[in-house]
């Protein structure tokens, strides 16, 4: 029984735990809390895999982030409180079936699979790269945006260097400020000038 | 740094030492009993001194709040609980508090207006996991450290626009949005004005940055550039408004909103708020200390020169590994830090009690048409700093060494070659190895 | 020693995946779509992140899964954004009645 063990069975069992009450409630405030704690639960489980930059980035972005737009979907689009658009049984009924199945799939892939021999250098870290012994993982995913690869040999000529990720950064980032741009564009209130029918009063007290 | 008392990371420690507290006769355990006693007491009484400073420090901070109002408006404040001063206060209100009905309002969402105080709380007691109080008293020494801190305070926000929707009370839902909308404009130029200092040092790892600017207060991150000196403002202005303290505390304004969004709570809960509030006045502060004002140095150049006068004294002491003159010159690290890190706390509450309130429009005009540029400008000048003085052909603008001259290779982070073949090794294995390494 | 191993995770994984299929599926509040959307995106980077730490992926899967977290920001505002819309013109967001381009 190591840390390990102990900490992982307490992330997995609230992330599945969470994402199970998030299909389950109908309230879509108690949606997005439970989805806070799943977001949470798996932040530390990246945490677990030595993957700290990206824990992180789970809690700053996914759960602070959207989280914070998605309470803001639901206050501005809420129509009375604690708004519940009940599911119908039969879809729900459906739904856990077809989504049992898929689950049987998955979690039959995921435990049929010999995944030490599936890949032959499967279940050995990389050689010449610890995280915990050589610090943590910050660093190397810097240097790996920059095309050095701390954690793996890639062969005789070209001992480090491998394809950088700066080029799919660069263009990421462009693509987060046109989907912003967009995503305020879509969003914003529209002035109009002659009153019409229909929801502009709302739209306007909203915004 | 020995690494007995030092506790360079908990998490290390538990890794390290679990199969000591299930099985005394694992293979795994080598220790002598006196060594492992001694991990314990180290990791028990330090983990208390964390906890119990994040219990304490609000009662103290509330105390003074109420001595820094009063004085301000020219009255005594509190002077009758606990003596001269009234310095009891803060724990006669944590008793009145205590004492008090633990209501839920019958409109309510109950399971999220019960919960939502705990995630606020969790939220800013998480952030002292990986603050530095010294150069080796950090419970968790994350290599992503400052990231991680503004990461876990900015999951604040979403406990206080739960209890504000969740209290179905049309003044505490006021309260929440304006809370969501002003947060989440102003975590964008705290966030750039705390990677201004880290562009500087080129580091995440708060530890790390608080020993580049050992040396006197020409180190300082605030005094390294133009761009840093400006950013400290920025950062402690941003930040002021992160915690929603006056002059921003537009989510609790009392003349228009009852209390904002802790309207509905009472007793227990509602202490959990303020206790969260107070510590993360104190977090922000402790980042701000660490990031542009020296961390653990006093900045005259003494705590140098202490640390290696302290350093022969009681090696080896009671157990083996334990340095009493280092701990000792951590101790007066801690000290040093505490002191900076409330002067700035009360800084806050000199403007709390100083200046008016803003409007809502007011504050988001603040953060988005002025803070918001004048960080993106500092982060822009900050990464091009290093080329003017390069053209000037100088090492640094105050002609003191650069940074990271100072800096101590961390001891934990020896890499140890590995041959290219060798087979993956269990964790513990690894911890134990890298643990007799470290040890002088 | 740990007896956890890569299969745990990717079954974690595969709950949140399913989850986020579910959740996707039957529920009518538009922005509860849209959680299940980012359920999945988790469970597809839990995958990636446990890759990288049991296989020789290395730091690829981190890059990847650091990638898709930028990506599913991205997804959240704009879905929030065309949600917003089309509470404007059918004041609600319930799904079933964006049926209009049904012949």
């Amino acid at each position: 029984m190591s840390a390990m063990n102990v900490f992982f069975w307490a992330f997995a069992l609230v992330a599945g735990g969470s994402a199970l009450a998030v299909v389950v409630s109908q309230n879509v405030v108690r949606m997005a809390f439970w989805l806070i704690i799943s977001l949470g639960a798996v932040a530390g489980l990246f945490f677990l895999c030595d993957a700290d930059l990206l824990g992180s980035a789970q809690l700053l972005i996914y759960a602070g982030g959207t989280l914070v737009l998605l309470v803001f979907g639901v206050m501005l689009t809420a129509s009375g409180p604690f708004m519940s658009l009940k599911t119908n049984p039969g879809e729900a009924v459906l739904g856990g079936l077809v989504g049992a199945t898929l689950l049987g799939f998955i979690l039959y892939t995921a435990v049929a699979v010999d995944w030490k021999t599936a890949s032959p250098e499967a279940a050995k870290r990389p050689a010449v790269f610890d995280y915990r012994v050589n610090g943590y993982s910050t660093r190397p995913l810097g240097f790996s945006l920059l095309g050095m690869r701390p954690d793996r040999d890639l062969g005789e000529g070209a001992r480090t260097m491998s394809v950088s990720y700066l080029m799919p950064f660069e263009i990421v980032s462009v693509h987060l400020l046109v989907v912003l741009v967009g995503a305020a564009y879509l969003a914003r209130s529209k002035r109009r000038k002659e009153p019409v029918a229909g929801g502009s009063s709302v739209e306007d007290s909203a915004s | 740094m020995a690494p007995l008392f030092a506790v360079n990371s908990v998490a290390d420690f538990i890794e390290d030492n679990w199969v000591w507290f299930f099985d005394l006769k694992s293979e795994q355990v080598n220790e002598s009993s006196a060594h492992l006693a001694g991990i314990v007491a180290a990791s028990v009484f330090h983990g208390t001194m964390v906890i119990g400073f994040f219990a304490l420090a609000p009662l103290i901070f509330i105390w003074l709040e109420r001595k820094v109002a009063g004085r301000i408006q020219d009255r005594l404040g509190p002077t009758r609980v606990g003596g001269k001063y009234g310095w009891l206060q803060g724990l006669a209100d944590g008793l009145k508090l205590i004492q008090k009905e633990d209501l839920c309002p019958g409109s309510a969402d109950s399971l999220l207006f019960r919960v939502s105080p705990y995630l606020v709380f969790v939220a800013s007691f998480g952030a002292f996991l990986v603050i530095p109080f010294s150069a080796g008293f950090v419970s968790t020494n994350l290599d992503v450290g400052i990231f991680f801190v503004l990461a876990l305070m900015s999951l604040e926000v979403v406990g206080v626009i739960l209890a504000g929707y969740s209290s179905g009370s049309k003044w505490a839902l006021f309260g929440g949005m304006r809370e969501a909308a002003q947060v989440v404009s102003y975590e964008i130029p705290m966030a750039i004005c705390a990677l201004v200092p880290v562009i500087v040092a080129g580091s995440l790892n708060m530890v790390e940055i608080g020993q580049m600017q050992r040396g006197t207060m020409l180190n300082w991150m605030l005094l390294n550039n133009p761009f840093t000196f400006i950013a400290f403002f920025v950062y402690f202005t941003v930040a002021t408004a992160s915690v929603k303290r006056a002059p921003f505390d537009l989510a609790e304004a009392e003349s228009e909103l009852v209390a904002g969004f802790h309207t509905e709570y009472s007793g227990i809960r509602w202490s959990y708020f303020f206790m969260a509030e107070y510590a993360s006045m104190f977090a922000v502060s402790g980042i701000a200390v660490l990031l542009f004002l020296g961390g653990w140095e006093t900045g005259v150049g003494i705590d140098v020169p202490l640390r290696e006068a302290l350093h022969p004294i009681g090696q080896s002491f009671l157990v083996d590994g334990f340095n009493l003159g280092d701990y000792l010159g951590n101790v007066f690290g801690v000290t040093v830090f505490l002191a900076k890190a409330s002067t700035l706390v009360f800084l806050q509450m000199w403007v709390r009690w100083t200046l008016p309130r803003l409007r809502i429009d007011q504050v988001m005009t603040t953060c988005l048409k002025y803070l918001l540029p004048i960080s993106c400008f500092l982060l822009l000048g900050v990464t091009l700093w290093p080329f003017v003085l390069m053209k000037a052909g100088m090492s640094s603008l105050l002609s003191v060494p650069p940074l990271g001259a100072s800096v101590p290779k961390p001891p934990d982070r020896e890499v140890v070659p590995k041959k290219l073949d060798q087979e993956f090794e269990p964790v513990v294995a690894n911890a134990n190895e890298r643990e007799e390494g470290g040890r002088p | 020693m740990d007896t956890v191993g890569l299969e745990n995770f990717l079954i974690v994984g595969g709950i949140l995946f399913v989850c986020g299929v579910v959740c996707m599926a039957i529920k009518r509040n538009a922005i509860g779509v849209l959680m299940g959307v980012e359920l999945v995106l988790n469970g597809a980077n839990l995958n990636f992140v446990a890759f990288s730490r049991y296989t020789k992926l290395g730091l690829d899967g981190q890059v990847l899964a650091l990638f898709v977290i930028v990506l599913a920001a991205a997804e959240a505002a704009i879905a929030l954004a065309i949600a917003l819309n089309f509470y404007n013109n059918h004041l609600t967001i319930d799904v079933d009645r964006a049926d209009e381009l049904q012949g």
